[in-house]
């Protein structure tokens, strides 16, 4: 690789950077000019507040499940509380915090700035984006105060349209909204991408972050409205009585779950796929290498998003469709593991014989290697079908799923968070301390899910809140992962939050990277460039980079 | 020099003169926009973008119906007589009237005719208007003879079709007792879509008022039309929905019995 002499492995000294006068944090003052702002990268600090908040009310939800499973017998709370407590966990975490998570904080502070542009195409849309998902999060707090809901986080029918009494329809609402939310993010994503780049920014020289973006808008854009009018069908069979769902009136369950799962599967790559985004830029920017087959990782993100769509009935190989399609769901679902396959070993090929640090995002950039490729292995046993039926229902699904969402897209999100900070608040996170918190989350992380694999496998079913005494070992040691895992993700709300304030200053490219908004200031000006910049390089050129400081050193003399 | 902002390469001197954009300083262009046609051309994606969102939410609702229409044949084809096909004719044709005094609307505002602007815009509001009051009309139908899901659901008239007088035949083919029960799933669909197809031309009435406003203080009379085009294409969307409801729940398999 002739490219690495010229890599700069030397990060520039902070010592000497000052914090910028003016910038998007202190150009105007109030709590107004933050709830009516139209800036992009506000509107992503007040999502990252409402996310962080509802990420943590999940994760109350999580601890007191684990607590009740510490036992055997159900002893801290009543079942129909333990089936509030997963069903709230879920709600929470998938709708109001996974869904938006990088998108809506990262992927809005960062795609215009990437794309060299001043905001996103709708401004006024974006803060409608905002609103909408606190008027979500204040129905789903609604339904938590009126007692709950306690259908998990499906809404199976007819369970939920007939057998319980609890909010089912204000949570229901409350998806509805967040839906919204969620279609106009990828909307305004997707307009931004087309028709607010910068001169010279073509297409294959956009960052794999925006490429990654830009299928998961699809998917937002495609899946949502699916899931919302399924939602509305479920509300008006419960208030009013229609029968689409209902098989005493004719009406099909299964129809319901088809339905439901045209958006729901598709919704994991809305997931996964902003944080695969968030990996490809910490690992080039680590290894200070252009990320290996740039066209391939960039396909491969329209690939997932577009497989995406063709295999959510394999969560319903149990619930009686016919063979011959869950045959073909099953192979289909196996040729996901493709696209993702190509990521991993394009970002492992990345690393080889690069200028590798271990700077804390990339200590969560590997974790995700780890924790992503096991909870897509074991998702491939579950898309076959004679081991889906041992497995599925079961904890084995529990974790494969948390694995993925929380191993691979909760691992990526905190790597993201940790590598723009600097960007965004213009200070550093406490390094020791952040590296702490990545290792203590990975080995909590472990501790938590590995057993429920076991568990799983064992046949100890999910959503159930006692269990035969033998599970209990392996319960025992899952609780006590949660606990350690709980305080990883503790720490970085203490330490970041302490930062804000006592952080050292970043200066502008910290890290030496090559993406856009790196060569601008630090927090950055609300209207991010003083001139529109013209592109005349690739992604990741370090070249382009190191020639850039070296002509910024000689100027200044 | 960590605060200095180099954002250009310093290589694009020539290109640079790319930079002097003639900025048109019209009140509606906003700063974030380089061009006031990037402007345009955003907005009208964004509206595109929205409608094919329209279109996955309606499609679901869509697939229900093709699917129990192929399961339910029968109890399909006897409920869908119990729509009353003039009515729904009417409105198509108000429906299509509503689309072609919105269309006028945006050619009003590209010539700059504000008082015409204005006219049509208040005319698309009146057929819309039109539409809801028979689409009431046909609801209240529906509740007079118990044809609206739920606990007053009445299936008799499907297993005993009334006699007709002149003819002294059954008016309608009797269904069995389990495939009249079906005909509730039609009935659910059809005021889950015509319901969501109702909730989209009231939300189109309230933005119409909003734009007749601004219309009539002169707004779109010096040249900004992207609003009014935008919100037609929306106003065509929710017609075309309608073109294919009507044919799908009025018309389908409408055969007149001997």
């Amino acid at each position: 690789m002739s490219t690495t002499s010229s890599t700069i492995i030397n990060l520039p000294d902070q010592r000497t950077a000052t914090l910028p006068k003016r910038n998007y944090l202190n150009n105007e003052h109030g709590l107004l000019s933050w709830l009516l702002t139209g800036d992009h990268k506000r509107i992503a600090i007040l999502y990252l507040i409402s996310i962080t908040f509802f990420f943590f009310i999940g994760g109350v939800f999580a601890g007191l499940i684990r607590l009740e499973l510490l036992t055997p017998q159900p002893d801290l709370m009543a079942s129909d509380t333990y089936n509030k407590m997963f069903s709230m966990h879920g709600i929470v975490m998938i709708f109001l915090f996974l869904v938006p998570s990088v998108p809506a904080t990262l992927g809005n502070f960062l795609i215009p700035i990437m794309l060299g542009t001043r905001d996103l195409a709708f401004p006024k849309i974006n803060l409608l984006s905002w609103y909408l998902y606190l008027a979500g999060g204040t129905f789903t707090l609604a339904a938590l105060i009126f007692g709950g809901v306690d259908t998990g986080w499906t809404f199976t029918t007819p369970l939920s349209t007939h057998y319980l009494n609890t909010n089912v329809v204000t949570a229901a609402t409350a998806i509805f909204i967040a839906g919204f939310s969620s279609i106009f993010t990828g909307l305004n994503f997707i307009v931004t991408i087309h028709r607010m780049r910068a001169p010279g920014m073509t297409w294959f020289r956009m960052p794999l972050f925006v490429w990654a973006h830009y299928a998961a808008s699809v998917l937002m854009v495609l899946g949502t409205p699916v899931l919302a009018i399924t939602i509305v069908l479920v509300a008006l069979e419960r208030t009013i009585g229609i029968g689409v769902f209902d098989p005493t009136k004719g009406g099909d369950p299964l129809l319901f779950q088809h339905l439901f799962w045209f958006y729901s599967h598709p919704a994991v790559y809305i997931m996964i796929l902003p944080g695969m985004g968030v990996i490809s830029e910490i690992v080039s920017t680590f290894s200070r290498k252009r990320v290996f087959g740039y066209t391939a990782v960039a396909f491969s993100s329209v690939a997932i998003a577009l497989f995406g769509f063709f295999v959510w009935a394999h969560h319903m190989f149990i619930m009686g469709v016919s063979n011959y399609s869950a045959l073909v769901f099953s192979l289909l679902t196996m040729l996901v593991a493709v696209p993702s396959a190509i990521k991993i070993f394009n970002w492992a090929f990345t690393l080889q014989k690069g200028s590798i640090t271990f700077e804390t995002p990339m200590l969560y950039a590997f974790a995700f290697f780890g924790l992503f490729t096991i909870g897509g292995m074991t998702g491939v046993f579950l898309g076959a079908l004679g081991m889906d039926i041992h497995l599925t229902e079961t904890y084995f699904i529990v974790a494969h799923f948390h694995y993925v969402m929380v191993g691979g897209m909760l691992m990526a999100f905190l790597g993201g968070i940790h590598f723009w900070w600097p960007k965004m608040t213009g200070r550093m996170y406490p390094e020791s301390f952040s590296k702490l918190s990545a290792v203590t989350s990975f080995i909590g992380f472990n501790l938590t899910f590995m057993p429920q694999f076991i568990l799983g496998y064992l046949g100890m079913p999910r959503r159930y809140h006692a269990y035969p005494a033998e599970y209990q070992v392996l319960n025992v040691l899952s609780t006590a992962g949660a606990t350690v895992l709980g305080v990883g993700f503790l720490l970085p709300l203490l330490y970041l939050t302490w930062s804000l304030r006592y952080g050292a200053i970043a200066g502008n490219n910290p890290w030496q990277a090559t993406g856009l908004e790196w060569q601008i200031q630090s927090p950055p000006l609300t209207e991010n460039f003083i001139e529109t910049p013209i592109v005349d390089h690739e992604a990741y050129d370090y070249e382009w980079l190191a020639h850039k400081t070296q002509q910024e050193v000689t100027t200044v003399g | 020099m960590d605060n200095a902002v180099v954002v250009t390469h310093p290589h694009t001197h020539e290109t640079a003169v790319h930079e002097e954009h003639h900025h048109v300083a019209l009140p509606q262009h906003r700063h974030h926009f380089e061009t006031e046609e990037q402007q345009r051309e955003a907005g009208t994606f964004g509206m595109w973008l929205f409608l094919l969102t329209e279109i996955m939410f309606f499609g679901g609702l869509f697939f229900a119906y093709l699917l129990y229409r192929n399961w339910y044949y029968d109890a399909f084809v006897s409920a869908s007589n119990q729509l009353n096909v003039t009515l729904g004719a009417i409105n198509t044709v108000i429906l299509i009237g509503s689309g072609f005094f919105m269309a006028l609307g945006v050619w009003a505002a590209e010539v700059r005719k504000r008082s015409l602007l204005v006219l049509f815009l208040v005319l698309t509001t009146v057929l819309g208007f039109a539409f809801l009051g028979i689409k009431y009309v046909e609801y209240h139908e529906k509740w007079e003879k118990h044809h609206i899901p739920g606990e007053h659901f009445d299936i008799s008239e499907f297993v005993n079709p009334p006699i007709d007088a002149k003819t002294g035949k059954a008016s309608e083919k009797p269904l069995a007792p389990d495939m009249a029960q079906k005909t509730q799933v039609f009935f659910s669909l059809y005021f889950a879509m015509t319901g969501m197809h109702a909730v989209h031309m009231i939300i189109g009435i309230v933005l119409l008022f909003w734009l007749t406003w601004r219309a009539y203080y002169g707004e779109f009379s010096s040249g900004y039309v992207a609003p009014i085009e935008n919100f037609g294409l929306y106003w065509h969307f929710v017609d075309i929905v309608w073109l294919f409801l009507f044919p799908l729940l009025y018309l389908i398999n409408r055969h007149p019995l001997k």
